[in-house]
């Protein structure tokens, strides 16, 4: 029998043992046995946040950029509940990440005890699984299988739940030798042969086929993306994505339609609306992408590759189901379509239907030589660092759909985003996670002012880890999204959405110890982009842009993919009650 | 604006979990969240080494939200396998009722001619009162309550509905 450690060292351990590197998080009273285990080691470095919640952010960044998972080590009360706006997030945008939580000791549980609160209660609909461990024998085996189940099937956050009694009593501790099988737990990651041959006839078949992909495939591993690319050349058929996917599929590519959706191009929305089989891979149909679901691509067949089986039928109805892992479908689609020599249909008709969509210039917008136009910025951004492959990393809003549309990427796993949640204060602590996993690589937080302020104490983290990310505020002093859909739905009556009594930002770098930059012209704007590139450190860039710039085109709330608002002129003053409902 | 409601057909759902602290507040919790009905639920494990329960759910939706209802409860970690019985085929439903009712006279020999009707038995009796208790489908527990209504209930106690498919086979 092995020997009798605490249970802090069997955690500390057990995170050894599954290769964690990096461990993000914040000490208080309820995890102090837990941080002088770390104290007595040196195989995991702890990056110490400034608030919890900056934490779980960039655990995400971490576990998105990596492809590992993200860990949070966090005390118990308020540093649980601060870290759950990042495990709705992970939740909702499938982020394998693991949080540590301390809690009191076991029993004073349920006694509204000191920095107590119910954290398995409060967490439970915002993880994909959680743990109360009241046992250090079974602690080790909790690590682990906390582990699979982040990071199999649909990836997700898992918290484990420590009382403090339990992180000083002893237990013996051994490595698991064997991969884990879980009694329950067994998600489905081979698809269905029969579906797959099916899929491969309809994709065979189809005249305007188009595919539709998603953060399914980024979760899928690089061999995902590149089955992608494969499938796409044997079928010809014309690739668009979620906000979650962009990545998965070259930008450069002559296939590529751009983002779909609600700030998607018109390329992509027209083409699922005229499309006659979408095929869906790895993404969920969710309302900013469908708009109007009766309206939704009315003349097409769907088939829908998702490793969840609950999003298969949640929202779209389709055709052919398929659970699996999309990265193996997309494998075993090829392998299919290579066996039985399938050619390419004939899809000149449908490729020139798609060049007609594409000269209406959807991402067209305005210039101006006085004011620095937002889309521009992220133009020039992307034309002056694409060299350097940067990871990206964004807040929530107006810059965020910009960067979407105007920086492009070739690769899975350089843009990290919010997708689902739409958590403003996301960006930084991201970039963060991301700079720590890949110190050598160009990490760049697009912002807005508004959202920036949400996290903007994770500078100080930054600071004291020497990482040089930078952080790119295209600064128009609103709540930019808020304010325009005040201004299309609501008369532009603007409540409470002007950034009033915004700090000097170069100042707040300098006083965090980072550069600070200022572009006010159009004429600084490259010569402010190189000097943020060419800075080894950390910079925060403000840069002044147009203030009532729109972010189009826009498929307003409740309307259909053929509905899209291309140019600021086609917008009315007031919407319906119907529209002001939905989000 | 109004807002628009959907027909909704009955169905009850049989889901073999592990029996940890919690679970039923996951379970629960899950329907809460996402805005579906209980209207029934009961739960007790099932096996001899006390570490799997059986969690029996009728519950209310169009066919659609009933098969989400299904696939969400399916990926919770705990879940063992949910088996919608309505769809399945023939299944046993049965429901225990402790209905207390007082009166005198008249009323308290309707009320056990009623009871004997329903096959209820008495389980405690005072001079101006009795408790049935009654077993049976939660419509004939229903139309027992009514009855009972006329004769002088008191209080009702119900356990909710226990199912099992018909036949040989575990569903």
């Amino acid at each position: 029998m092995a020997s009798e450690k605490s249970g802090a060292d069997i955690l500390v351990q057990a995170l050894t043992d599954l290769g964690v590197e990096v461990v993000f998080g914040y000490p208080g009273g309820a995890v102090l046995p837990i941080y002088d285990a770390i104290f007595k080691q040196k195989k995991i470095r702890h990056v110490l946040v400034r608030q919890e919640g900056g934490a779980a952010h960039a655990a995400e960044g971490y576990a998105r950029s990596t492809g590992k998972p993200g860990v949070v080590l966090v005390t118990s009360g308020p540093g649980a509940t601060n870290v759950i706006t990042g495990l709705a997030d992970a939740l909702l945008d499938s982020i394998p990440i693991v949080v540590i939580t301390g809690q009191v000791p076991t029993h004073l549980i349920g006694t509204d005890a000191f920095q107590e609160a119910d954290t398995v209660g409060i967490t439970r609909h915002c993880t994909k699984h959680n743990y109360l461990v009241k046992d250090p024998a079974q602690l080790g085996a909790v690590v682990h299988e906390a582990f699979h189940i982040a990071t199999s099937g649909r990836p997700g956050p898992v918290v484990i739940d420590l009382p403090k009694d339990v992180q000083i009593a002893s237990a013996s501790y051994t490595a698991p030798t064997a991969p884990l099988q879980h009694k329950t737990y067994r998600p489905q990651v081979k698809p269905e042969p029969t579906l797959i041959e099916t899929a491969v006839e309809m994709l065979a078949a189809a005249e305007r086929p188009i595919l539709y992909t998603g953060g399914g495939i980024i979760n899928a591993g690089p061999q995902a993306s590149e089955a992608l690319r494969t499938l796409q050349k044997l079928t010809g058929a014309p690739v668009t994505s979620t906000l979650m996917g962009l990545g998965a599929f070259p930008a450069s590519d002559g296939a590529w339609l751009g983002m779909l959706g609600m700030h998607g191009t018109y390329e992509a929305n027209m083409a699922m609306n005229k499309a006659d089989l979408i095929v869906c891979l790895g993404a969920r149909f969710d309302d900013r992408v469908t708009g109007r679901l009766d309206a939704f691509s009315p003349e097409s067949r769907k088939i829908h590759v998702d490793i969840d089986r609950s999003s298969i039928n949640k929202n779209v109805r389709v055709d052919l189901p398929i659970v699996g892992d999309v990265g193996q479908a997309m494998a075993d689609m090829i392998a299919v379509w290579n066996a039985r020599g399938h050619q390419r249909v004939n899809q000149t008709e449908w490729w020139a239907r798609i060049d007609g969509w594409r000269a209406r210039k959807s991402l067209a917008f305005p210039s101006s030589d006085h004011e620095i136009m937002p889309q521009h910025a992220i133009r020039r951004l992307w034309e002056l660092s694409r060299h350097r492959d940067p990871i990206i990393t964004t807040e929530v809003g107006q810059h965020q759909m910009w960067a979407a549309q105007h920086f492009h990427f070739e690769r899975p796993n350089r843009w990290l985003t919010s997708g689902g949640l739409g958590t403003m204060g996301y960006g930084l602590p991201a970039a963060i996670g991301a700079q720590l996993g890949a110190p050598e690589r160009l990490v760049i937080d697009i912002a807005g002012e508004a959202s920036i302020l949400m996290n903007i104490q994770e500078m100080s983290t930054a600071t004291q880890y020497r990482l040089p990310v930078k952080i790119f505020i295209l600064n128009n002093q609103y709540m930019g999204m808020v304010r325009q859909w005040q201004e299309l739905t609501y008369s532009s009556r603007y409540s409470e959405s002007y950034s009033e009594a915004l700090p000097d930002f170069v100042k707040l770098a300098e006083a965090y110890g980072w550069t600070g930059l200022r572009i006010e012209k159009p004429d600084d704007l490259d010569d402010g982009i190189a000097r943020m590139l060419d800075t080894n450190g950390p910079v925060m860039v403000d840069c002044r842009v147009a203030q009532l710039a729109n972010c189009f085109p826009m498929i307003p709330s409740g309307a259909a993919h053929t509905d899209m608002i291309l140019h600021s002129e086609e917008v009315t003053g007031e919407a319906s009650d119907e529209a002001k409902a939905l989000v | 604006m109004h807002i628009k409601e959907e027909a909704a057909e009955r169905h009850t759902l049989s889901i073999v979990v592990d029996n940890e602290a919690g679970i039923l507040a996951r379970i629960a919790g899950m329907f809460t969240a996402r805005g579906y009905n209980i209207s029934s639920l009961t739960v007790a494990d099932i096996t001899e080494d006390h570490k799997v329960s059986r969690i029996t759910i009728v519950t209310y939706g169009p066919p659609e939200v009933i098969d989400q209802i299904i696939a969400q409860l399916d990926r919770l970690v705990p879940v063992h396998r949910v088996t919608d019985l309505t769809d399945l085929g023939p299944y046993v439903e049965r429901e225990l009722a402790l209905v207390k009712v007082a009166g005198t006279g008249d009323h308290r020999i309707e009320a056990l001619r009623l009871a004997e009707v329903y096959r209820a038995r008495v389980v405690d009796s005072t001079i101006a009162s009795f408790v049935f208790e009654v077993t049976g489908n939660p419509d004939k527990i229903d139309k027992f309550c009514e009855l009972m209504r006329e004769v002088g209930l008191v209080e009702v106690a119900r356990t909710g509905v226990a199912a099992i498919a018909r036949g040989r086979e575990a569903a």
